[in-house]
């Protein structure tokens, strides 16, 4: 099963109420495969194929703030699209989950895989300070397991989640174990798991308002300080990362989603010629693992990141490390993947030298 | 043990659906397997290819920078890909479509007349399997019996019919490849 | 004698019970406040009160959640269609309606009313047509019409350089996913009446399923086009009908 293909039906099963999305390429599969499989007709999952990614991420706006388990998917100018509703969502914290299987850019670009959206995503793309929770899938697998865990870090903190993939992971097909099927909530548990959904304002309560507005600037100071006291709690507990034959590593290479995938093949290419190579995915870009990155950086000669941009994580990496060691970046560009050669090559002349 | 394969040819030959049923093969032999495809307007005509790894532990990389066997179907694919073939490892070609043929000498050449077949048994959609039968002769990766499950598996149900023309298909491969020497 | 006019018997009009105390930031003589009571006062005879979701635009009407105590939500700057779409598809068995301007509902957002209503979105859309930007201090809106002076037409709009007045209602009738489309005003007691039967039918057909219901309110923003309250009704009369008719457009 392909990866986007995994997304869709990990959704039906895990009971989402909607998904609203437009097509792009490499991530049309997802809206294809949910109109072909009808779940509106099994388990009253509402799909439609809005007019714009624009409307896409506004829709996602309505039916999150009514409580629903509510996405939407795109590629890198779809994404861009819906930076201000990313914004809108952030501000209002309110659940959802958004999937961008990125493409290179800028502008409209190519079809080809990229990570060039790692900017866009973990800084913020939209405006104000706001961030988002990023899960990055290195397989078909954790495609499915994301939307499922995508959806419990979005309710758990009431925050938009993204799942940031790319067109390899989307296009390639792997084993994958899908999820049990799970009904989706009565309106009944949604008032109770989220007090603050707008669903009908009954005689109990005061009339529920998902508003972004604030024109005293004081409490929207205030309405800021909240969002950052929910980010650094994130921060503390929600860190994810996967660690490849560190325990024995002169160099470590920090990669994410497709591009760790190659760069296991890469050390398992330059173990061959006897470099000991660790890798560190990141498996959440934000919050980012930077504690473990800085423990292995005093242990390893370098660190090399491998990702298909001009440099962009490698960021947080040097923010990581904090000079102790060489940080260095390589990557191809504007939907050009690079092969496991390629970095075994840029490890022995940036690093070994 | 692992394959690493890469089949390239014209968008239209059937070149990522035969990548297919050869991953839904080597899952029915309980293979970790993977499938990464080049997409986009490429499979509307142009050169299409697909990445194909079989391998009884975890795959690491989807992607490779060279091959165990390169399954090649038109000249642009072959110029791209015979230098990227491991050394020792297997070329298989339809020479329908190849003007100047592979020329290493530290790999193995197969040719397969699969166009030529498939015309002669007046079915072009048995071109696909014919070069997947010529496969499976010079390097046995999965056995035929679950070559079989993974076609069912692919082909949507209506079509299970066509299921033993496509072994007719696949045993016609196997009898017509050849070594280049 | 007691004539007290507190005496239950003694009353003959009161403020809806869903409107609440909140000071009311619009300009006196504003259509806002008078559409805000009806909507109120429907919700309650229609007892929809726990059934209604209502959406809320960017322009003078964003605080408009401040005013009607029902549920609501604020939309960004013309995608209410959109937000509304997903609410009424997700919780079919609600009341959903958007109240919007002409800048949220006929510039910015254009492309998502009009999808809305071409598919058929089983929503009410409240439309408050003042022919210019209330909020941000009196620029040209679309329905602005030809010659209207505004803060960035401060010589009258010339059709030749901005275009002309949108008639978004026309144009939305002519799809078939919308059920109903009607143009009205509030400017004197009978069109206040009528308006609120119009609205109440919108809701009705959001409840029914019918399809998309635009009701446009064809209003003054005296404070914007700087004139008193009863010259800007007087105004409106004269220019405003002329252009943009009351009466219904269609209704199946």
């Amino acid at each position: 099963m392909k990866g986007n293909e995994a997304v869709a039906h990990a959704a039906i099963r895990l009971g989402v109420d909607g998904y609203f999305g437009y097509p792009i390429t490499p991530q049309s599969e997802i809206l294809e495969t949910l109109m072909a499989e009808a779940p509106w007709k099994t388990t009253g999952m509402v799909v439609l194929q809005a007019e714009s990614e624009t409307a896409s991420i506004n829709m996602v706006y309505g039916g999150a703030g009514c409580g629903k388990a509510v996405m939407t998917s795109s590629s890198s100018p779809g994404l861009s699209l819906m930076q201000e509703g990313l914004s809108y969502l952030a501000a209002g914290s309110l659940p959802c989950l958004v999937i961008n299987v990125m493409r290179g850019g800028p502008g409209l670009g190519t079809i080809q895989p990229s990570q060039s959206d790692y900017f866009q995503t973990v800084k913020g793309g939209g405006h104000g300070d706001y961030k988002m929770v990023t899960l990055a899938p290195a397989s078909v697998q954790e495609m499915s397991d994301f939307v499922g865990l995508g959806f419990e870090l979005a309710f758990k903190h009431s925050t938009p989640v993204m799942i940031l993939t790319d067109g390899v992971i989307g296009q390639m097909m792997e084993k994958v174990k899908l999820p049990e099927f799970r009904r989706r909530r009565t309106e009944e548990e949604i008032r109770k798991q989220c007090p603050w959904a707008t669903l009908g304002k009954t005689p109990d309560r005061k009339p529920n308002i998902i508003t972004t507005l604030e024109l005293d600037a004081h409490a929207m100071e205030r309405i800021n300080i909240n969002l950052q006291e929910k980010y650094r709690k994130i921060e503390e507990s929600e860190i994810r990362y996967q660690e490849i034959d560190c325990d024995d590593m002169d160099y470590l290479i920090v990669a994410f989603g497709s591009a760790a995938r190659i760069s296991q093949k890469a050390a398992e290419l330059a173990k061959a010629e006897g470099i000991k190579v660790g890798i560190i995915r990141p498996i959440t870009l934000w919050p980012y693992p930077s504690d473990i990155i800085n423990q292995y950086a005093s242990k390893v000669k370098g660190i090399l990141t491998v990702e298909f941009n001009a440099g962009q994580m490698v960021e947080d990496v040097r923010l990581a490390v904090n000079g102790k060691v060489p940080v260095e970046h390589f990557g191809r560009l504007g939907g050009i993947i690079p092969t496991p050669f390629e970095v075994v090559s840029a490890l022995k002349q940036k690093l070994i030298k | 043990m692992v394959n690493e394969i890469i089949i390239a040819g014209f968008g239209g030959q059937g070149v990522l659906s035969m990548g297919k049923i050869l991953a839904y093969s080597g899952l029915m032999e309980g293979k970790e397997v993977s499938w990464f495809p080049s997409y986009g307007p490429e499979q509307r005509g142009g050169t299409s290819n697909v990445t194909v790894i079989l391998s009884d532990n975890v795959i690491s990389s989807p992607i490779v920078s060279e091959y165990d066997i390169a399954i090649i179907l038109n000249q642009p694919s072959l110029e791209k890909f015979e230098s990227q073939v491991k050394p020792g490892g297997i070329l298989l070609y339809d020479p329908d479509g190849i003007h100047r043929p592979p020329t290493r000498k530290d790999i193995s050449i197969y040719k397969v007349d699969a166009m030529a077949k498939a015309t002669e048994m007046q079915n072009q959609k048995a071109f696909n399997m014919i070069v997947l039968g010529g496969l499976l002769k010079v390097k046995p990766i999965v056995d035929l019996e679950h070559v079989m499950m993974g076609l069912k598996k692919t082909l949507p149900v209506r079509h299970h019919g066509l299921l033993p023309m496509n072994e007719k298909a696949i045993i016609t491969g196997m009898e017509i490849v050849e070594e280049i020497k | 004698m007691n004539t007290s006019i507190v005496d239950p018997k003694n009353l003959v009009y009161a403020k809806p019970e869903l409107m609440n105390d909140n000071q009311m930031h619009y300009c006196p003589g504003c259509s806002h406040g008078v559409v805000h009571k009806l909507i109120a006062e429907i919700i309650d005879e229609m007892g929809l009160r726990e059934k209604t979701i209502a959406i809320a635009p960017v322009g003078c009407a964003v605080f408009a959640y401040d005013y009607v105590d029902i549920d609501w939500q604020e939309a960004a700057h013309g995608r209410a269609p959109a937000v509304a779409t997903a609410i009424k598809r997700l919780c079919p068995d609600k009341m959903v309606f958007t109240y919007q301007g002409d800048g949220d509902l006929a510039a910015i957002g254009t492309a998502e009313t009009i999808h809305a209503a071409n598919r058929g979105e089983n929503i009410a859309i409240i439309f408050i047509n003042n022919g210019i930007y209330g909020m941000t201090g009196g620029q040209m809106a679309p329905t602005t019409l030809s010659k209207m002076k505004t803060s960035t037409t401060p010589n009258g709009r010339d059709t030749y350089e901005n275009g002309y007045p949108l008639k978004i209602t026309d144009l939305l009738a002519q799809l078939e996913g919308v059920c109903f489309a009607t143009r009205q005003s509030v400017h004197t007691a009978p069109a206040v009446k009528k308006a609120k039967r119009m609205i109440a039918k919108a809701f009705q057909n959001s409840l029914d399923g019918k399809g998309t219901s635009i009701v446009e309110i064809v209003s003054t923003c005296n404070a914007g086009w700087k004139m008193t309250p009863a010259g800007a009704n007087d105004w409106m009369v004269d220019n405003m009908f002329p252009v943009y008719p009351i009466g219904d457009l269609k209704d199946i």
